[in-house]
């Protein structure tokens, strides 16, 4: 084999059905079904899934995965720090810093001369829960496209964050009840809002407190958090609960006094996405690239190919082979929309 | 603009209608004059200027964007307006640029030429941010779609100005936008605007469904029971020689049957049923009706192949003569003698049905399959014509729904509060052993099917064309329809009305699906 002329990385990575598959060394990236050997990118349940044997992941990822998944997140787990290198088999593997929630990565992979990068899912805003992206040169750049669309620009997130506490402040009766992503979503959130000065307390839906513990024993300050479970109706008025989506359109929002129905999400940018879920204050705050980020972040790596897993693949196909880039959509299933 | 753009959001994300009456209520009292009254024509529907069509909108955005990438997202957003409110990229030298106030579009519009309303667009949309993109092309297309009627309006009107809606329905026709008389009545600073002229709309009274349990408190004794004929509700108007047939929202649809209107010469408001006759009288399906709706214009052949007739049922006004305070018998009467008179051609009446009880008069329904008989009306005896849906004296009371289990086949994504998800399904049924597409629903399930559904449709898709996903055979949809007729436009030779998805059979294997002779049986001629 000559460095010269490597092999085309379509020839050792594959999809199949648990997942994409890096051949010369024996594992997958987030696989759907239960493999021998798997690498994670991030604790999100539709990435990091059950009953692995090996798994390998930064130690943020490990953390989520075994608080969310108890046994089932892998029966030998192996911590990779970023920037730190691993031979498995043929393959040379590295993570680096995906700044979509506190521990993702993106998987390098360097085989024969080739190196090719996963991304997992990604954003290039600040996040102060997790390290920023790195762009990382590569042959091939496999990347996401959950808002793959240029009508997706989120707009800067502390604006949507001030529209939050500016009904509050209008309503300052009713309670309001934003809607977030149990993992990332939610501390990014909360960061945001004390960024923005808001210091009263905020209150939780049970299922969101695990993770918060988690992140603040990585040292993210979250300041004053408080079970919305226990809490009295009239302590709840004009407060600010946040809560897994499913509950805030569910009838545990209903108890509430004429609640303020949230949702933060990239979604939200569509009108009628938000209309659906019955939203009646949309905030536009993602985790995912916007159509902007994807398209600077193709810009970024330089990679003359570019596979695109989840999302609305068409339209970043069709920009990137515009720009000369041949690209080309990978037949994932099992990724889901929601978490955005 | 940003007023107007504000509330159109508001609206847009309220979900109740209570809540949207009230960012109404909010916005009219607390809007200033002209500016109020043109969201109220805009909201209505009322405002007439050169409208930009869709096409314009189109080649406007086409030059600022890659045209791939436009129709992907189009497709996505499934709103056009919206889809250019989000995709139109900023010019950053024009952000600060006062964006126009929403009197001086309607103003400017009014008076601009065709030619020039795209390029005064273009300008607005710079100096717009993307809430008001979509408030002004959503005003310029003519059509806001934002979940508000033009009933829903009224009563936040109404509720404004603490005056009953009846009478505001009664003056609306006469008023015109931006409202100032209106608006003035209503603050208490005149009295009510005078009634609309006289070939307007009457504000029809609708029915309510019948449920088991309202027929266990209602005694059929002061009940009258009719035929519910499948076709389109209209209001006939003919008053000091103009001649109007209204469909049930009040739109003019005259220009369509002018087959009705030469046997217009009469005076008088009459509530019917609009049908298409094979002979004289003898109704046709509603498939035949629907090659004469939504048409501006019809043809020769069209009179003559799908001839129009109405059923008359209620009598508003004969001559200067207002019944709608009379009750249901005196107003029949009344109607059954001024037909006597009259004898208007295309026209007769539609007869009341007899009955005992109310096992009878189920069996009645339930025994009607003519094409033309959706089920029954019942209506109270001693009930004056209000406008509206008042609870009670009017009840519709439709005949069961045939059901089959078909197979999915296609998928497209839906428009409105649907959009981006897979919501227009094609169905078909077995025909040896290929399916044969036999109908379309897009709804009959709830929003978290719809969910289920959509991911169904993207892990199972096996080919896409353009839009339109073909999927693997593999889910079972059990549809609802009210009958089935033969067709020359679909492969399968039949046509359902009706068609919505009864239930979602995630548990039955596709190859036990109906066939496509079950259909065939089911036909009624």
């Amino acid at each position: 084999m000559s460095p010269n002329n490597p092999p085309h990385p379509e020839r050792w990575m594959k999809v199949c059905p648990e997942g994409l598959y890096v051949e010369p060394g024996g594992f997958y990236v987030d696989p759907l079904r239960p493999v021998e050997r798997a690498v994670i990118t991030h604790g999100h349940s539709d990435h990091a899934r059950p009953g692995h044997a090996k798994v390998l992941a930064t130690p943020g990822t490990l953390a989520i995965m075994r608080q969310r998944l108890g046994e089932g997140a892998g029966g030998f787990q192996q911590a990779l720090e970023y920037g730190e290198a691993i031979r498995i088999g043929e393959v040379t593997v590295r993570l680096a810093p995906a700044g979509h929630v506190l521990g993702s990565a993106q998987v390098i992979l360097e085989h024969a001369g080739s190196r090719v990068v996963v991304s997992g899912d990604y954003k290039r805003t600040f996040d102060r829960t997790c390290a920023p992206f790195e762009p990382v040169p590569c042959d091939v750049f496999i990347t996401e496209a959950t808002f793959g669309l240029p009508v997706f620009r989120h707009p800067p997130d502390l604006g949507e964050v001030r529209k939050l506490i500016h009904s509050l402040e209008i309503f300052p009766e009713r309670t309001h009840v934003v809607g977030v992503y149990a993992l990332g979503k939610c501390q990014r959130l909360i960061t945001l809002l004390r960024a923005a000065g808001y210091d009263r307390p905020i209150y939780l839906h049970g299922a969101l407190e695990p993770i918060c513990t988690l992140y603040e024993g990585f040292g993210i300050a979250l300041g004053e958090l408080r079970p919305a479970t226990v809490a009295a109706k009239e302590e709840l008025k004009g407060a600010l609960v946040l809560a897994p989506p499913a509950a805030v359109a569910d009838r545990w929002a209903r108890r509430l006094t004429d609640p303020v129905v949230a949702m933060a999400s990239g979604w939200m940018r569509v009108r009628q996405r938000a209309r659906q879920r019955g939203v009646e204050l949309p905030l536009v705050i993602s985790d995912h690239a916007d159509w902007d980020e994807l398209t600077q972040t193709l810009d970024d790596v330089g990679a003359p190919e570019v596979w695109v897993t989840h999302g609305r693949e068409e339209a970043l196909v069709h920009h990137a082979t515009q720009r000369g880039i041949r690209a080309r959509a990978l037949a994932l299933v099992g990724f889901e929309e929601e978490g955005a | 603009m940003n007023r107007f753009a504000t509330l159109i959001d508001a609206l847009v994300f309220m979900p109740s209608r209570n809540g949207k009456i009230r960012l109404l209520a909010d916005f009219f009292s607390t809007t200033p004059d002209p500016d109020r009254g043109w969201a109220l024509a805009a909201l209505t529907e009322a405002l007439t200027f050169n409208e930009a069509k869709p096409a314009a909108i189109r080649q406007l955005v086409a030059a600022r964007t890659d045209p791939e990438l436009f129709a992907l997202s189009y497709d996505y957003v499934g709103d056009l307006a919206e889809t250019v409110a989000l995709i139109w990229p900023e010019r950053h030298d024009r952000a600060n640029s006062l964006p126009p106030s929403l009197p001086e579009v309607v103003d400017t519009l009014r008076a601009a030429k065709r030619s020039q309303v795209m390029d005064l667009v273009e300008g607005w949309l710079d100096t717009l941010d993307s809430s008001g993109r979509f408030a002004l092309l959503k005003l310029i297309t003519g059509s806001l779609r934002v979940g508000v009627s033009a009933r829903l309006a009224k009563t936040a009107l109404a509720e404004l100005g603490k005056v009953d809606i009846g009478e505001l329905e009664e003056c609306w026709h006469g008023l015109t936008p931006p409202y100032l008389d209106l608006f003035a009545w209503l603050e208490g600073r005149s009295e009510r605007p005078a009634a609309g002229h006289g070939a307007g709309f009457r504000p029809l009274m609708l029915s309510h469904p019948l449920e088991e349990e309202d027929r266990a408190s209602l005694d059929p004794v002061d009940y009258s029971a009719e035929w519910k004929w499948d076709g389109i509700r209209v209001q006939l108007v003919s008053k000091g020689g103009e001649r109007r047939i209204y469909s049930r929202t009040g739109d003019d649809v005259s220009g369509a049957f002018p087959d009705i209107v030469d046997h217009m010469s009469f005076d008088a408001v009459l509530d019917g049923e609009l049908l298409v006759a094979r002979r004289e009288g003898e109704v046709a399906s509603f498939n035949d009706l629907q090659q004469r709706l939504n048409r501006k214009a019809v043809t020769a052949k069209m009179l003559q192949e799908f001839p129009a007739w109405v059923r008359l049922y209620d009598i508003l006004f004969d001559g200067d003569e207002d019944l709608r305070g009379l009750s249901f018998l005196e107003r029949r009467a009344r109607l059954e003698r001024w037909y006597g008179e009259v004898q208007p051609r295309r026209m007769d009446l539609s007869p009341l049905v007899p009955f005992a009880g109310w096992a009878e008069l189920e069996s009645l329904r339930d025994n009607a399959r003519e094409n033309s008989i959706e089920g029954l009306m019942l209506k109270r005896r001693d009930s004056v014509y209000t406008a509206g849906r008042p609870k009670g004296p009017w009840f519709k009371w439709k005949r069961g729904a045939l059901t089959l289990d078909t197979v999915l086949m296609y998928a497209q994504r839906g428009h409105g509060k649907r959009s981006s998800y897979y919501s227009d399904f094609t169905f078909g049924v077995w025909r040896g052993d290929e399916l044969v597409p036999v109908g379309k629903a897009y709804f009959g399930f709830t929003d978290a099917e719809l969910v289920e559904l959509d991911r169904w449709v993207r892990n199972k898709t096996v080919r896409k064309y353009g839009p339109v996903r073909e999927v693997e055979p593999g889910l079972v949809l059990e549809v609802a329809f009210d009958s089935v007729h033969p067709s020359t436009r679909h492969k399968s030779g039949l046509a359902m009305r009706f068609p919505r998805v009864h239930r979602i059979r995630w548990d039955k294997p596709a190859g036990e699906a109906d066939r496509l002779e079950t259909l065939q049986k089911m036909v009624v001629v």
